[in-house]
């Protein structure tokens, strides 16, 4: 008797509990979900900040590493700190690996700001977990290059959502020494037998579908895919195919900078897609490594400063964004992570004069070249009306598969 | 001084009482934790926003029947968790037999700490420690050289070693208690009655062990089942079913997803949990 | 069973293999610790005492080793408090539901870390609304903790027999006093044994930890998970882990001795 009327009180405990928890974000689902005309969609109604007022004291920031450098790695990359002095802000800094951790993250309403990249701009946007921002509040958004604002990535309907941190594209790299001759484009890392077959690396993410969209984009146009990002259900089969293709001849799919550096230095890793930063790592401990864009083009990133609409510290948030996207910032953080930087002023501040042009910071043709991160969903980003696309959650469940 | 005696003549209230706390934490607060996230199984998300929307659907786990893959992965990492168990118990009970009934008291203790030790170390730098020992031109590879073999490399066959390793002390304990509680008088009158080690040890010391072996293992095929950290560092291009899950829980954000995914191992556990009651090894632990 | 020389022999260097086997990767870390090459190349390109020196300075490390001691402390206490009182239920009484209870209290170390990790995640933002914070990581500790200790305690007390405590009850001692005078001096040991390796449990674990703690907080395990990933933070990190892993000799072997009565000594043993 008593064991099953304790049973049955747990029971009901945990599932009136279980009534009550899981929620799903309330005020987001009322004109959110992904609706309206092909690649746009009405975001929720999140309001937006009007002042500034008195700063809180503090700042949780999520950033991609690099982005926000405190000291604490290197004591002479520090752009925090003075940040920290000259607000009163204290800033504590959270690193993620992937588009995908950040989301996760954002939405536990913890941080503040975070570096997003289109692929999870949009995303945040959706589902009203970044708000939008009052442009007029920052004093840097008057000098972000042109062509970085009001993007499909960073804004909805005319309003921004963020103040861009800067852009770049997924490079190949090679260790010199071991990969003869030097590969010549994405081929080399699509095709069927690799002589470096098992050294060959890509990155972790579902979003790693749209580069073998790219390829497949460049090399198969009867499959009729213009934007790697809108693939419909057979370009996606297409797409995945190739990656299981690809899949024996993958050392590690990365997406921790430490790991890709010490594979490439040990030689378990010859060649394969990364980042300048890690080009970067790799070149300082004297690995022989080299990059390139390829030709035809490559995927890659802009990463936009949004602020979380939960967010309790939202002036130590826009002061955070302000300053980080101002000449001084945005040229320290740009030359150190090793991209484009957002402010068209930081070019005349970096320590490398020649940085802005080796970047192509000011080339908008060269920056239009590249295919930036961006959610695919299923109103065709390419505009094709007469096809639904796949969405991230197809990608989602087609990358596990891939991985196998 | 009347109430002294109330707690010991009311049985029922002191029982009651002690366990008040504890079934209120755990009955409540976790059980209830695990219900939540169990119907969040049968709950469906909208996949571009990554809300859970509250309509009641069985696509999940729908899904996680039909798609080759989960299956797959689950199997790999069941496959995974029993050799490691096994390398484990192999390993384990040859040096807690020695432990127990070979070395002096005094070695004992030492050994015992020398057991207990790389438990403080953290794990994350020991399994960064194999990823360096297995690469190529690591530890293991300069010493696997001059016999003419080489380091196994990223991959499966590293997960085993370096979640073998990690958890050995979890299997080596409860079998050198076990065996600490086998009287030695036992095994005095096992060789007067005839028989030779090898039998003694077939039908006298394992019989009598085997409870604590399996509550060893108990610990390593949970460990191994939800393990996502250490295929992500020495697995190369693998993944296990931790793996699926955490990506679910970030990725897509899918805790609908994640939730039906998570229920596999625990479902698989609980199978384990209720074989393994039978053989009283749930009071070896 | 004859313990004939062979026997020892074999057994003993099998022994000594099979440490060296679990040294090696320990060894390698605090080589590393001194490692020029911040990748840790191996063999090390050279020798350098300027991690240590980082590390001695590294406030992040100290804070989060701060936290760690803290959270564990917390939650072993809780966990040996709660332990005890349900090893206590469970091993004086009858009643229906005992093997129910019992695998209740085994669940959170027996189903994967991960699902613990993400159901008490869940539960804490949306069912009680807490923020993840201190006091969360210490709630999802105790609760994988109290295992340990119920474990060792139970053991203990079916040793014991419940004569003693009746005894002293018939001698007109009350509950309470009973339990100061007679039983908890009896359990000191077991509580020291199930204490210890709670603390241990808890100060190294990391998955349920990234799951429960929250922005600002960060314990050990989960300093060295952010900092592994940085080129410069690596090396310091390995230094940690080597302070921890010598440091760790000490209590260990302190509570070696302290329990070190009736030949059973850490693991409990009945």
């Amino acid at each position: 008797m008593k064991k099953t009327l304790t049973t049955a009180a747990a029971l009901v405990l945990a599932f009136g509990a279980a009534a009550c928890g899981t929620t799903s974000g309330g005020s987001g689902s009322g004109g959110g979900g992904a609706t309206g005309q092909a690649g746009s969609f009405t975001p929720p109604d999140v309001p937006m900040k009007k002042s500034i007022g008195t700063m809180e004291g503090q700042v949780n920031i999520l950033a991609w590493p690099g982005y926000a450098e405190d000291g604490s790695n290197d004591k002479s990359v520090d752009w925090v700190t003075p940040f920290e002095k000259k607000t009163g802000c204290q800033a504590s800094v959270k690193y993620f690996g992937t588009s995908d951790e950040a989301l996760t993250l954002m939405k536990t309403g913890e941080y503040d700001v975070v570096s997003a990249s289109g692929d999870a701009s949009l995303r945040l946007i959706a589902s009203g977990d970044a708000a939008p921002v009052n442009t007029k509040l920052l004093k840097s958004y008057a000098d972000i290059q042109p062509f970085l604002k009001n993007r499909a990535w960073n804004s909805v309907g005319g309003q921004m959502y963020g103040i861009p941190q800067g852009w770049g594209a997924n490079l190949l790299m090679w260790r010199t020494d071991k990969v003869k001759p030097a590969p010549t484009g994405w081929g080399a890392v699509f095709q069927k037998s690799s002589p470096y077959a098992g050294k060959i690396t890509a990155y972790d993410s579902p979003i790693y579908i749209a580069d073998a969209g790219l390829y497949l984009m460049n090399t198969q146009p009867k499959l009729g895919i213009k934007n790697p990002y809108a693939l419909d259900q057979k370009q996606l089969d297409a797409a995945v195919a190739l990656l299981k293709q690809q899949r024996p001849q993958i050392s590690e799919y990365w997406s921790d900078y430490l790991k890709t550096q010490q594979a490439f230095t040990s030689g378990d890793t010859l060649l394969g897609t990364t980042w300048q930063f890690i080009a970067n790592l790799a070149e300082a401990a004297k690995v022989p490594v080299k990059t390139m864009l390829p030709s035809d083009g490559s995927t890659g990133w802009s990463d936009t400063w949004m602020v979380s609409s939960k967010s309790k510290n939202s002036n130590c948030a826009y002061a955070w964004m302000d300053y980080i996207a101002g000449p001084s910032a945005n040229a320290q953080s740009a030359e150190y992570f090793g991209e484009a930087p957002a402010n068209a002023k930081a070019c005349d501040l970096t320590s490398d004069k020649s940085f802005c042009t080796t970047y192509h910071a000011a080339d908008k043709a060269y920056a239009d070249k590249i295919w930036y991160w961006t959610t695919p969903i299923k109103q065709c980003l390419d505009g094709r009306k007469d096809v639904t696309c796949t969405d991230y959650g197809q990608w989602t469940q087609a990358w596990t598969e891939i991985k196998g | 001084m009347a109430s002294t005696g109330v707690l010991h003549r009311r049985p029922g209230l002191r029982a009651g009482l002690l366990l008040a706390p504890p079934l209120l934490w755990l009955g409540v607060a976790y059980l209830g934790a695990l219900a939540a996230l169990f119907v969040t199984a049968f709950w469906g998300q909208n996949s571009f926003t990554g809300e859970v929307e509250r309509t009641w659907t069985l696509r999940n786990f729908h899904d996680l029947i039909t798609i080759g893959v989960y299956r797959t992965v689950t199997l790999r990492t069941i496959g995974i968790a029993a050799l490691v168990t096994v390398v484990d118990a192999v390993i384990a009970f040859p040096v807690a037999f020695y432990m127990a009934k070979v070395a002096s008291r005094r070695t004992q203790g030492i050994l015992v700490v020398a057991v207990l030790m790389p438990l403080w170390a953290s794990y994350l730098v020991k399994a960064y420690a194999w990823r360096g020992m297995l690469g190529t031109g690591g530890l293991v590879s300069w010493v696997a050289r001059p016999f003419g073999l080489d380091t196994p490399g990223y991959g499966l066959t590293a997960v085993i070693v370096t979640l073998a390793y990690l958890w050995l002390p979890f299997m080596i304990l409860p079998i050198y208690a076990g065996l600490e509680r086998l009287p030695g008088s036992l095994l005095e009158a096992s060789a007067d009655l005839g028989a030779r080690n090898g039998t003694t040890l077939r039908r006298v010391v394992l019989p009598t062990v085997f409870p604590a072996i399996v509550a060893g293992s108990i610990f390593t095929f949970s460990l191994t089942l939800g393990d996502y950290i250490a295929v992500k560092i020495v697995g190369g291009a693998n993944q296990m079913l931790g793996n699926v899950v955490y990506d679910n829980v970030g990725a897509a954000n899918n805790l609908p997803f994640a939730a039906a995914m998570a229920t596999v191992p625990v479902v698989v556990m609980l199978v384990y949990l209720a074989a393994v009651r039978r053989t009283g090894a749930l009071d070896n632990l | 069973m004859t313990f004939s020389r062979g026997l020892r022999t074999g057994l003993l260097v099998f022994t000594a293999l099979a440490l060296a086997l679990v040294y090696t990767p320990l060894a390698l870390v605090v080589l590393n610790s001194f490692n020029t090459d911040k990748s840790f190349g191996w063999p090390p390109s050279g020798l350098t005492l300027e991690w240590w020196g980082a590390a001695a300075q590294s406030e992040g490390a100290r804070a989060a080793l701060l936290v760690s001691v803290e959270v564990a402390l917390l939650a072993t206490v809780l966990s040996l408090v709660l332990g005890t009182m349900a090893a206590l239920a469970l091993q004086r009484h009858r009643f229906f539901g005992r093997n129910a209870v019992s695998l209740l209290i085994i669940l959170p170390i027996a189903l994967p870390g991960i699902v613990t990790g993400i159901a008490l995640n869940n539960a804490f933002r949306t069912i009680f609304g807490w923020e993840l914070g201190f006091l969360t990581i210490v709630v999802a500790h105790a609760t994988f903790c109290i295992v340990t200790v119920f474990n060792n305690v139970q053991a203990r007390l079916r040793r014991l027999g419940g004569n003693l405590e009746e005894a002293s009850m018939d001698l007109g001692a009350g509950t309470f006093t009973t339990f100061r005078l007679v039983t908890f001096p009896l359990l000191r040991s077991a509580l020291l044994a199930g204490g210890l390796l709670a603390f241990a449990l808890s100060f190294d674990e990391i998955i349920v930890t990234t799951f429960t703690a929250g922005a600002r907080e960060q314990t050990l395990p989960l300093w060295i998970f952010n900092n592994l990933f940085r080129p410069n933070q690596a090396p310091v990190v390995n230094v940690v882990a080597a302070v921890l892993i010598v440091a760790s000799i000490v209590p260990i072997w302190l509570a070696q001795r302290l329990s070190g009565s009736q030949n059973e000594g850490l693991t409990g043993a009945r």
